[in-house]
């Protein structure tokens, strides 16, 4: 009973079957890293919407977000206000862009701007740095009143356990996405930003200011990517290391597509939940540790068959 | 402003020239430090550095240098990148380098190679390459107090010595770079031979933050006791995770690299019950480390932040700084000059002793083991102890425990035998 | 009045073709590589100590200036972004340490120029997506490479001969004589090979980019549907676009562990070096072969010049100076696409303008 067809095909259906209490502690820790993944794609679908730039600078805002509101704790500012404060430093980051970036940078070709926000990439690690300095920082977790302990789970003699933490963010994740669609569809601004997603063109003419649009929504992938920080370094800890982690959310855009928010968390569901599945139950045929590529090869092979993404709203410009 | 370009530029080369000729004094002890203090293992550099720098600084600032010759120290970041660590290497060994610590694997690899042309020793204090520990192939380096093999060994040796080896299922995770696969064909060569099951967990460098897959992993193959190769965020990440499966943290054991406050801290109670290999004291009820608190740290020439000194990984860089000091007055002693070359150094490190007595005189009884300096033996006999985590600090709970010298010699051999086959110019040299 | 091309008449259209067709030009870069080839070798650079100035200077300007005239084929050029650089040099390293261990005897040029080539089919591979996507979407496709490639340089234990280390070691190779690999190798000797590499590659790919070739590639970079039309295949020119662009990669990659780092593991090799290597292109400029020289030499230099100015003039931690470095370069990528998207190459043709009606206004 061996050969490549069984060990591929079906001794990891077979261990599924034999230990479904372990099956679904895999199922859940996917879940929950692919929420993680799903808010960091956020932040980028939100800009990519607003103003058509791929901002790389996403997963390193996730970190410097952070790292400001660690660092400002440990300047002795209580945990709420030093919240408060990061959000407003996230709003002068989010003004500075527009001002000095993207205001300057108007027509230019997306792969301008995206070569801009490359260069913005390095001004938040070495900046982040040169301020917190470059140790790994533990999370505030109990001071944000973030629930640490876990639950467990007996089906039939199998043990899940369920961290409060991870359940906290699935929670904390789908509010947000709440509060965002309501934002969206129910508020001035957000029809306002939906017209400049659709139509800069048409919008201006109509008395949408282009750059207060750009300020809001910067803004908005600031406080995404503080959501996705604290939650994050809950889970392990705040260390500029998360940046790379960070750009797991490309291929998690691929297949939800660029500009669709619902794609963005279908997309991270299934790239955390996939890896976690290929890593556990395929990944010791490869000798393990394929977690790194495995999502962008998955987008690989959707980009080969479909490039619009599960969600696209328009067919990309293809060749 | 191209012009003002221009003249910026040429300001700087002239500033650069000018620098160069002013570090060539007399009587001088030049260390360069390949540091890190930014990138992603700063976590673990910065108290590193911190404790290197501040041994010697207090030695000048107390003895007035070593044997009456200054050490001038140059700090260079590295960011635990190989060519920023080739760039460091050339601005510095020009100017009279001694030695070089530099605190990375990858950059260790590098100097190997160039330290016999150079002339100038590499001391990789318990990590880079183990088969540099055989004096006779590898005359030019120096991995004190002790290799990552025979730390190995030691842990082997100390899981056999609390509940047995035989049939039990030892779980190896690790960083999947050069650094974390050192150790594994001791592992698959000992298995056998000592009746345990070996499995084997690694964490992409990149992913060192997003570990649950690995702890699956863990879960599924239930491990009797797990040993840990990581680095920086890793580790802090990898007892988060243990906790979250469950894992009994009194059989999880991390290397000398994984077990340091600046890995426990973030984790606190969690981490209660966390193992660690160690090879150098803990604390600061040392009468050197109170010198170095006096004389540097309330003197403000320190860059640590005062309650990380005597922290594990801050003591590990004062201990490097130890045997590098005592290595200056071996080779003073023995050439008569009070400045000497990077040949009288490697001979220094060849020749001296630090043994308790001597501990006992610098201010540093019972910080570590008894240590040797040897022309053949590069890895000095050094031995392991190992420390608990109790939620707030690390306790010794346990004596030296000497590695399995008889098994890890042997392969050290074999591998130093394999590096040198290829290398030509490397057949003919050896020790002393 | 020191540039002038007044007076210079074409009689053929040979002359029409050539390379350089200014005296001006002419004249300066044969001086460049005057310096280059006779004065550097042996002197270094003015100021600095002679071995810091090869070899943490000069010897990786010049290669990765070969890096950066490659990904200038496949970003400048043909238009296809690439976060893979730093995986394509691992390529060409890892080939060559491959070829080297199994013909030791055959000569190290010769396993460095055939390592690009396994590069080069490894690059067209992956740059095989290219054909139906591109922009952002073909970042994800080259992430994919590079990801996956660096898990390989691990993963795979033949690629460094079962090394405990797992890193490739380099061994000794001699060409005529000489010492041109590991620790013993002079200098002068790694630099003047170094640069022959360069001299040879840059003849290579100039002729490439002003020929048809090249001509195909900037086609599909400005208008692909209008370059198909006129009858350039996408297939056959993205492909060679690619292939060459990993060539030159695989190329400085053999050269920089070989005759630069002496043993290299797969740090070497990250995506972060591939964001340099892309700075390296912006900065000097897209699609520009003078811009590739001025780009790599400026993102290599300008973090050391920051540190030693910062170390001798202003007596600044050279930890502080190192995160200031990173902000700058940030901050110059960032004014430069503002002010002059087309970097380095550009504001030294207007160098040239302004030189060549000096000293009038118009």
């Amino acid at each position: 009973m061996s050969g490549i067809f069984y060990d591929v095909l079906a001794d990891p259906f077979l261990q599924m079957w034999q230990m479904p209490d372990f099956f679904i502690q895999v199922l859940w820790e996917g879940f929950v890293s692919g929420i993680l993944y799903a808010l960091i794609a956020l932040g980028f679908v939100l800009i990519f919407k607003a103003s058509g730039i791929f901002n790389f600078a996403q997963g390193i805002m996730v970190v410097f977000s952070g790292l400001t509101l660690v660092g400002l704790h440990a300047l002795g500012v209580p945990a709420f206000v030093a919240l408060i404060i990061t959000l407003g430093v996230m709003y002068v980051l989010a003004y500075l862009v527009e001002r000095l970036v993207l205001r300057n940078l108007v027509n230019q070709p997306d792969i301008i701007l995206f070569m801009a926000t490359i260069g913005l990439t390095n001004i938040l690690i070495g900046g982040g740095q040169w301020i917190f300095g470059g140790e790994t920082k533990s999370m505030i977790t109990a001071e944000l009143m973030i629930p640490t302990g876990s639950s467990v789970w007996e089906p039939g003699g199998g043990i899940v356990i369920f961290q409060h933490i991870d359940i906290a963010a699935a929670l904390i994740a789908a509010m947000l996405i709440v509060g965002l669609a309501l934002f969206f569809s129910k508020t001035k601004v957000g029809r306002a930003l939906r017209a400049v997603a659709d139509d800069h063109q048409a919008s201006l003419s109509v008395g949408i200011s282009l750059n207060q649009i750009w300020v809001i929504t910067w803004f908005a992938a600031g406080i995404v990517a503080l959501v996705a920080g604290i939650m994050w370094g809950a889970r392990s800890d705040v260390s500029f290391s998360l940046q790379i982690i960070a750009l797991k959310a490309l291929p998690v855009l691929v297949l939800g597509g660029f500009t669709s928010v619902p794609g963005a968390i279908v997309g991270g569901l299934i790239i955390g939940i996939g890896e976690k599945l290929f890593e556990i139950y395929w990944g010791p045929l490869f000798g393990s540790g394929v977690e790194g590529w495995f999502a962008y090869v998955i987008a690989l092979v959707f980009l080969l068959f479909r490039p619009q993404g599960l969600f696209g709203e328009k067919i990309i410009e293809r060749v | 402003m191209l012009k003002k370009l221009i003249t910026g530029a040429l300001t700087a080369a002239v500033a650069i020239t000018a620098s160069i000729n002013a570090a060539q004094a007399e009587d001088e002890l030049f260390i360069p430090m390949l540091s890190y203090r930014t990138g992603p293992f700063a976590g673990g550099g910065i108290p590193f550095a911190n404790g290197f720098h501040d041994y010697l600084e207090m030695l000048n600032a107390r003895d007035g240098g070593i044997g009456g010759a200054k050490v001038v120290l140059e700090e260079c970041e590295t960011a635990y990148n190989a060519q920023k660590g080739v760039e460091c290497y050339e601005a510095t060994k020009g100017k009279g380098a001694l030695v070089y610590n530099p605190l990375s694997t990858g950059i260790t690899l590098q100097l190997i190679p160039k330290a016999p042309v150079d002339e100038i020793p590499v001391l990789s204090m318990g990590y880079g390459l183990s088969a540099a520990g055989v004096g006779e192939t590898f005359p030019w380096t120096f991995t004190y107090p002790t290799s990552y093999w025979s730390q190995m060994s030691s842990i082997l040796k100390y899981i056999d010595q609390n509940g047995g080896l035989k049939g039990k299922k030892i779980g190896f995770i690790y960083l999947d770079a050069g650094y974390g696969r050192e150790p594994i064909p001791l592992l698959e060569q000992l298995a056998p031979e000592m009746g345990f099951e070996l499995a084997m967990f690694p964490v992409a460098g990149k992913e060192m933050q997003a570990q649950s897959a690995q702890w699956l992993n863990v879960r599924k193959e239930r491990p009797d006791w797990m040993i840990m190769w990581g680095w920086g965020a890793m580790n802090a990440t990898a007892i988060k995770e243990a906790a979250k499966i469950r894992f009994p943290m009194d059989r999880f054991i991390g290397n000398w690299w994984s077990s340091a406050h600046a890995d426990l801290v973030p984790v606190g109670e969690t981490g209660k019950g966390y193992i660690g290999a160690n090879f150098s004291g803990i604390g600061t009820d040392f009468p050197a480390i109170q010198d170095i608190i006096k004389y540097v740290v309330e003197a403000g020439n320190s860059q640590a932040d005062p309650s990380t000194v005597g922290n594990v990984l801050y003591n590990r860089g004062v201990y490097n700084a130890v045997i590098v000091a005592e290595a200056i007055s071996a080779a003073q002693k023995m050439t008569g000059k009070k400045s000497i070359s990077g040949a009288d150094m490697r001979m220094g490190l060849e020749n001296f002793v630090l043994d308790q007595a001597r501990l006992g005189e610098l201010g540093l009884a019972g910080f570590t083991g008894d240590l040797k300096g040897d022309c053949v033996d590069h890895e000095g006999g050094g031995s392991v102890f190992f420390q608990q985590w109790n939620g707030s600090d690390f306790v010794k709970i346990s004596d030296p425990i000497a590695p399995m010298a008889d098994v890890v010699k042997p392969l050290l051999e074999e591998a130093a035998a394999a590096y040198k086959a290829d290398k030509p110019e490397w057949q003919g040299q050896t020790c002393g | 009045m020191f540039y002038r091309e007044a007076g210079q008449f074409k009689t053929s259209y040979k002359q029409y073709m050539q390379a350089f067709p200014i005296r001006e030009d002419r004249i300066g870069i044969a001086i460049w590589l005057a310096i280059a080839l006779f004065y550097v070798p042996f002197f270094g650079l003015p100021g600095l100590e002679y071995t810091f100035a090869m070899n943490a200077i000069m010897i990786p300007v010049v290669i990765f200036t070969i890096t950066a005239i490659g990904l200038n084929i496949l970003v400048g050029f043909t238009g296809q972004i690439s976060l893979g650089t730093g995986a394509f040099m691992g390529v060409g390293a890892y080939a060559c340490y491959k070829l080297t261990t199994y013909f030791p005897d055959v000569n190290i040029i010769i396993i460095i120029l055939a390592s690009g080539f396994v590069s080069a089919a490894v690059g067209a591979m992956f740059g095989l997506p290219s054909l139906r996507i591109k922009g952002f979407y073909l970042v994800v496709a080259t992430l994919a490479a590079q990801f996956f490639l660096e898990w390989c340089f691990i993963r795979v234990e033949w690629l460094y001969n079962y090394n405990p280390s797992g890193a490739i070691e380099v061994p000794q190779r001699e060409v005529f004589g000489l010492i041109v690999t590991g620790a013993a190798a002079e200098p002068a000797t790694r630099y003047l090979m170094v640069l022959g590499f360069l001299i040879l590659l840059t003849i290579i790919a100039g002729n490439l980019v002003r020929g048809r070739v090249g001509r195909g590639w900037m086609m599909i970079r400005d208008m692909d549907i209008a370059a198909e039309l006129i009858g350039v295949r996408p297939l056959r020119t993205k492909l060679s676009a690619f292939a060459v662009s990993s060539y030159y990669c695989g190329v400085s990659g053999a050269l920089m562990v070989f005759v630069w780092l002496g043993a290299a593991e797969v740090e070497s090799f990250d995506v972060n070096h591939s964001f340099l290597y892309l700075f390296m292109v912006i900065f000097g400029g897209l699609g520009s072969i003078t811009g590739s020289y001025m780009g790599a030499a400026f993102i290599w230099t300008f973090p050391i010049l920051m540190k030693e100015m910062g170390k001798r003039l202003f007596d600044i931690d050279p930890i502080i100076m190192e995160n200031v470095s990173l902000v700058a370069i940030g901050a110059l990528i960032v004014f430069i696409l503002i002010k002059e998207p087309h970097g380095l190459a550009r504001l030294w043709q207007l160098v040239k303008q302004k030189l060549r009606i000096w000293p009038f206004a118009h």
